[in-house]
């Protein structure tokens, strides 16, 4: 379970500081699939970074599994990352030098898991998302509703509590957003929790749940498919 | 190993920046050992050149006057005799061994049996033996008995032995000297050069009568034992003025008689020398620096250029430390790798260098690097690795992932 308790965030710009997040309060269940929606400048991103531990907050309280997510070294949220957290981004972000099969072995790496066994559940995680022939491609070699499964499957090879997608269909063709939608669909099906950030109507839509944010604050949090 | 791959897959997808950059450290090592090779050379080239003779030695021989002196005309000859040399030995205080020197060039025939040949004769006392680090391989050299007795022994080396004995044992045999006969006492190997090994050596007082010198000798020799420099010039001076006094010459003459300090060249040779190293080190030295600067530099841009990377890497659960260990890593990966190679054309072009040195003479002589600077080389290649990584590292670690997965 995922808590945010009042989430305050502002960013310093010179001389005055933008209050991007004004108290924040979203409770995710295990094994929900949520959007967050909202304008550029609602801080949707923002947020999503704090959920990824990819930035700090100044006040409030954020739990994962009611573990304080607060005051981390570089190294501790490295760590907690990669315990909890599965990203997945509108660009890919696919390492260009390395074959998919790599670039889904890597956070393996950085568990601390031997080569071998790193690349068979890439391997099997390949699979899933139906690239085992595509294993030694380098992403350049793959079309980009391809790369966004590459993601995927490297989002899920650590077995993260919580999917963090960003925008993950903003750079595909309604036919492959698609397909990504549904892959993602199949993956929350078997458990896993998702977090989707798009300003993309549809796609919020075949969400459980769709959060909508404007100038910081919740203004909006309903159950769509229940 | 695992790390080592994820790092030489990353140098090798940048190939072009990374020899670029690996070529300013291969240069600096290069250089540093091409430098320290020749200064190395030129120590050893001027070692060579004072095997031959005790460094610590001064040797005075007589000249002709060049300054008139108390009424008497410039263009005098000056002779040494039995008495100088007893004089300097009386008179300075310092002279640890000391010999007297008679010399007949080539103009002696020596024979054994049917075989000649044409040798340099020369009459010393015992201690002349270590004056030229005369090296006895058989019997014995030259004793204060011989002199006193005006024995007809003589030492020979072993050049000599093999030229006229033809495989035959010298020792105990008798040399013929235009006439006379001459025990061989000992044989000797010399260090130094070629012509040491041409040398007959005969009791001094034998050779005086031999040579029909009567008691006339022509040079003087002596140590001076651990003197320091200073006081070795001071018992050059008092030798010049003892000689001077005695033969009625002006101190001032330059020509009157030869000194030449052995220790005194070899002192400011080896200064010369010193700095000549010294002027190398600071020289590559800085060279290195220089490539530690490019690699750093070059370090820097790739840190920048990988921005995006270390992001997706951080955000995939990379440690910081594990991104500097990266950037560390490869810097030190790829200044050893090219220092290496530095090192290697470095040797490589000393030693063809000293195939192509004539054999003795040179200036330079044998200009090699020892195993030691060669692991000096590689300690310094691995810290100006890290050093030159370092602030790229730190960097690299500072990259926040939001910033980096942004930046497109």
């Amino acid at each position: 379970m995922i808590t945010l308790e009042g989430i305050e965030k502002s960013y310093r710009t010179g001389a005055n500081a933008l209050k991007v997040l004004k108290g924040v309060d979203v409770t995710i269940q295990d094994g929900e699939l949520v959007s967050i929606m909202g304008s550029s400048g609602s801080g949707k991103s923002t947020l999503l970074n704090i959920i990824g531990i990819l930035d700090n907050y100044d006040a409030g309280a954020y739990k994962i599994d009611s573990r304080l997510i607060w005051d981390l070294s570089e190294t501790e949220a490295a760590k907690l990352r990669s315990e909890y957290i599965g990203f997945i981004f509108q660009s890919f972000n696919l390492i260009p030098f390395k074959t998919a099969l790599e670039n889904v072995a890597l956070p393996l790496y950085y568990q601390g898991i031997r080569k071998k066994r790193r690349n068979e559940l890439a391997m099997q995680y390949l699979e899933k998302v139906g690239l085992a022939n595509w294993a030694h491609h380098k992403p350049n070699e793959l079309s980009g509703g391809q790369k966004q499964r590459v993601a995927i499957a490297r989002a899920l090879i650590t077995e993260p509590k919580l999917i963090l997608a960003d925008e993950p269909t903003g750079a595909l063709d309604s036919v492959t957003s698609q397909e990504v939608m549904d892959l993602l669909k199949s993956i929350n099906k078997e458990g896993k929790t998702i977090l989707i950030v798009t300003h993309e109507r549809d796609i919020a839509e075949q969400t459980d749940r769709i959060i909508y944010l404007k100038d910081g604050v919740v203004l909006n949090d309903t159950s769509v498919n229940a | 190993m695992d790390r080592i791959l994820e790092i030489l897959e990353s140098i090798s997808s940048n190939r072009t920046r990374t020899i670029l950059t690996g070529f300013s450290v291969a240069w600096g090592i290069f250089m540093l050992i091409l430098l320290l090779g020749i200064s190395n050379g030129m120590e050893n080239g001027t070692r060579e050149k004072f095997k031959d003779d005790a460094i610590n030695s001064i040797t005075i021989s007589p000249g002709q006057t060049s300054l008139s002196f108390g009424g008497l005309l410039p263009g005098r000859k000056i002779r040494f005799t039995n008495e100088d040399f007893d004089l300097i030995n009386k008179e300075i205080y310092g002279i640890e061994k000391s010999s007297a020197r008679v010399e007949k060039w080539r103009t002696f025939s020596v024979s054994y049996k049917s075989k000649a040949g044409a040798y340099r004769v020369r009459g010393t006392h015992p201690d002349h033996q270590y004056l030229e680090k005369t090296v006895m391989s058989k019997g014995r050299f030259l004793n204060e008995k011989d002199i006193e007795r005006k024995r007809k022994v003589c030492v020979i080396s072993e050049a000599i032995e093999e030229e006229l004995f033809e495989g035959e044992s010298a020792m105990g045999e008798y040399l013929s000297l235009s006439g006379t006969m001459f025990k061989v006492v000992g044989m000797f190997v010399d260090e130094g050069s070629e012509g040491e090994n041409g040398v007959i050596y005969l009791p001094i007082s034998t050779a005086q009568v031999a040579f029909g010198r009567a008691d006339n000798i022509d040079r003087i020799l002596f140590t001076t034992g651990d003197a320091s420099l200073e006081e070795t010039q001071a018992m050059a001076e008092q030798a010049l003025k003892l000689m001077a006094a005695k033969h009625h010459f002006s101190p001032d003459d330059p020509r009157a008689v030869h000194i030449r300090n052995n220790f005194e060249q070899f002192n400011r040779i080896a200064g010369t020398i010193g700095l000549i190293r010294t002027f190398s080190w600071i020289i590559g030295v800085f060279t290195i620096f220089a490539g530690i600067i490019g690699v750093s530099n070059i370090m820097l841009i790739t840190v920048q250029e990988r921005t995006k990377e270390i992001g997706i890497r951080k955000s995939i659960g990379a440690t910081p430390w594990s991104i500097i260990n990266i950037i560390l890593q490869e810097s030190v990966i790829i200044t050893t790798m090219f220092g290496y190679f530095g090192l290697f054309f470095g040797v490589f072009l000393l030693e063809l260098i000293a195939k192509f040195l004539p054999d003795t003479g040179a200036v330079i002589s044998n200009p090699t690097v020892d195993f030691s600077v060669a692991v000096y080389a590689l300690i310094v290649l691995v810290i100006s690795g890290l050093v030159s990584a370092l602030i790229p590292a730190r960097k690299a670690a500072q990259i926040k992932p939001v910033v980096a997965l942004a930046a497109d």
